[in-house]
């Protein structure tokens, strides 16, 4: 059955009266599949997992998990759903493994039950080693690792990820990614999650939201996103002087071609890498020689830039400024 | 699938909950040795120093004659007999012989009229229990700012445990704690020499426990119930600093009401802090009046399910913003 798995109308929260954080947010997940939230600090992307998790009560709009409303059947969702919040939440006078077994209490998981899973997700985040060290020794990767493991301990059919790499180097962002994967295939999970790192909302997710000052500025795929700003751009460099431009631009799928300089041309078209053999093939036959070739991706990047006409990386800051923002951005929420 | 799910099942499951969460916040003191050593030594200073250097059996000591200037006394001789003319003059010292073989007896009773008890160290040892358990109480509220703040408090509230567990949680923490703390009062008590009654036995300490866990309770629902949605805990602070000293001086754990203004006095009726500390007196100190002690755990019980009841469903309201 694919059915919706997570069916979000409306959703909207206005703080305090005036601040609104997520204004009229519609989407559908489908069973199985990743979606990613993707936009900048401060785009309504946490605000609406508190939400869809029961933590905060939506103003207005309604969202169902598994077909239950968040609001009204609160703690039948609370028990399908896994959470791995933005912060640290563990307990860091707690063990590793206390934390993960408080984590099994929670759910109300019979003791020797949530004891066997907690062994295992311990030996799965390869955290077994420092399972009866404080919490506070703990390193970033370790600590995040461990939250992945206390959202994990009830087994959740949907499990929410909010930024499961923010602040993370590059090698425990990867490292965490691959455990997520290797959870979603043994638990048969369907995950939401929020990231503003683009490499990872393209490589990881099956849909993608990007969401702006609360709104949802479009959805898709990571490829129909790139595809709707346009296609691909290839560079092409010959051994010979001929102008060949009109060759090119015979070609099936070949958008428009420019020559840049004497032996190189840029052209524009769809699906560059299925493309450039024909392209090549076109060539040689008629006696030309391609030295170099290269296609460059339309970029989530780009995509962000064109619906909402900034760059992500102007509102990405140094990890020091997002840590402190996301202090005062709590304070603000709470 | 959960809605078939059957209570019992549901029940053990909150019950799972609860003991997880208390057992978090034991587990957090016990594994801190300074909070432990600071929960053990506080109780030692506050005895050792307070109770003993506030020795108000000593103002009325005998002592006190030899700076009072007792004059002559004289008296128509015909007052004592008819048949004496002129004026029988008592000397001094007669005067201040018998005083002086009186007086304690004197000290003692109005040490007795005034405390219930001949030795104030002992009426303050029981109201330093009170003092205590005011402070664990008060101070547990502090736990759950803490929790909202290093979003411990965020992941609780996404599990299905029930948002009662979380503040019962913390009130049955602090309640145990206060317990745990009047144990090391009353022993040491006994060393420094507090004067038990002789209807006091050691079932009475049961009693004892029983007395602190309800007061306890209803403090520190009470002071949850205002850090339910405290993200400051400067603000917090300034609640529990506002109101345990008062709490304290407007009750009968230091000095008996019946000496304090009219007005004083209707407050000290209705604090929970008196009821306390009459009925650990009643049960340790004093000739127990079975009376008395039934008001006071009549209105401790009903202080502690009132309190727990109201913190219960505002945190149904407001844990969850």
């Amino acid at each position: 059955m694919n059915q919706d798995v997570i069916v979000v109308e409306n959703l909207t929260k206005i703080f305090n009266g005036s601040l609104v954080a997520v204004d009229h947010v519609s989407f559908n997940v489908k069973r199985g599949e990743i979606f990613g939230l993707l936009g900048p600090n401060g785009a309504g992307k946490t605000t609406t997992i508190n939400m869809l998790t029961t933590v905060l009560k939506p103003t207005e709009g309604r969202a169902f998990i598994m077909g239950y409303d968040v609001v009204k059947h609160a703690s039948i969702v609370r028990r399908s759903i896994g959470v791995v919040p933005q912060e640290y939440t563990a307990d860091e006078d707690l063990t590793g493994y206390e934390n993960i077994i408080l984590c099994g209490d929670l759910y109300g998981i019979p003791r020797d039950t949530s004891k066997k899973r907690a062994m295992e997700l311990l030996e799965l985040m390869e955290l077994t080693r420092f399972k009866d060290k404080k919490v506070e020794t703990y390193s970033g990767g370790m600590r995040r690792r461990l939250e992945l493991a206390c959202g994990l301990i009830n087994r959740p059919k949907v499990l929410f990820l909010d930024e499961p790499t923010l602040g993370l180097d590059v090698q425990t962002r990867s490292a965490i990614w691959n455990y997520i994967k290797k959870l979603k295939e043994e638990y048969d999970m369907t995950i939401l999650m929020t990231t503003h790192y683009m490499e990872e909302a393209d490589n990881l997710c099956d849909k993608i939201a990007i969401i702006d000052h609360g709104k949802i500025v479009i959805t898709g795929t990571p490829q129909e996103l790139k595809n709707s700003i346009g296609s691909d751009i290839m560079e092409i460099i010959i051994l010979e002087e001929d102008d060949v431009t009109n060759l090119i631009n015979r070609i099936e799928y070949v958008k428009e071609v420019k020559k840049r300089s004497d032996r190189s041309y840029i052209v524009r078209l769809e699906n560059g890498e299925i493309v450039a053999p024909l392209i090549i093939d076109n060539l040689s036959k008629k006696g030309y020689h391609v030295v170099k070739l290269s296609i460059s991706k339309p970029t989530l990047d780009e995509v962000f830039l064109t619906y909402t006409g900034r760059a992500m990386r102007d509102s990405e800051e140094a990890r020091e400024t997002i840590m402190s923002q996301r202090i005062t951005l709590r304070r603000a929420r709470r | 699938m959960m809605l078939e799910s059957n209570d019992g099942v549901k029940f053990k499951a909150m019950l799972q909950g609860f003991w997880g969460l208390t057992s978090r916040e034991l587990k957090k003191w016990m594994k801190e040795p300074l909070i432990l050593f600071m929960a053990i030594i506080q109780p030692i200073i506050w005895m050792t120093l307070f109770g003993k250097s506030m020795n108000i059996g000593a103002i009325l000591s005998t002592s006190t004659l030899n700076e009072i200037n007792i004059p002559d006394i004289r008296i128509p001789g015909n007052l004592l007999n008819p048949q004496i003319d002129g004026v029988v003059t008592i000397p001094s010292f007669v005067l201040s012989e018998n005083l002086r073989s009186i007086f304690p007896t004197i000290s003692l009773k109005a040490m007795e009229s005034t405390f219930g008890v001949s030795d104030y160290f002992s009426y303050l040892a029981v109201g330093m229990i009170s003092m205590l358990t005011i402070f664990t109480s008060t101070f547990s509220s502090m736990s759950i700012v803490w929790d909202r703040r290093l979003g411990f408090l965020y992941k609780v509230l996404s599990t299905p445990v029930p948002r009662s567990a979380i503040v019962l949680s913390k009130v049955f923490n602090a309640a145990l704690r206060s317990i745990f703390q009047s144990t090391i009062i009353l022993g040491l008590a006994a060393i420094l020499g507090i004067r038990f009654s002789s209807t006091f036995s050691l079932l009475n300490i049961l009693a004892i426990y029983l007395a602190i866990f309800l007061f306890s309770m209803g403090i520190s629902s009470l002071f949850l119930a205002f850090a339910l949605r405290s993200t400051r805990h400067e603000t917090q602070m300034a609640v529990v600093n506002l109101f345990n000293l008062p709490l304290m001086f407007t009750s009968n754990a230091f000095f008996p009401t019946r000496m304090m203004p009219e007005w004083l006095q209707g407050i000290a009726s209705i604090n929970p802090v008196s009821y306390i500390t009459d009925a650990l007196r009643q049960l340790t100190i004093y000739q127990t009046n079975y009376a008395t002690l039934l008001i006071d755990f009549t209105y401790l019980t009903v202080f502690a399910i009132l309190l727990t009841t109201v913190g219960i469903i505002l945190s149904w309201k407001y844990l969850t913003k």
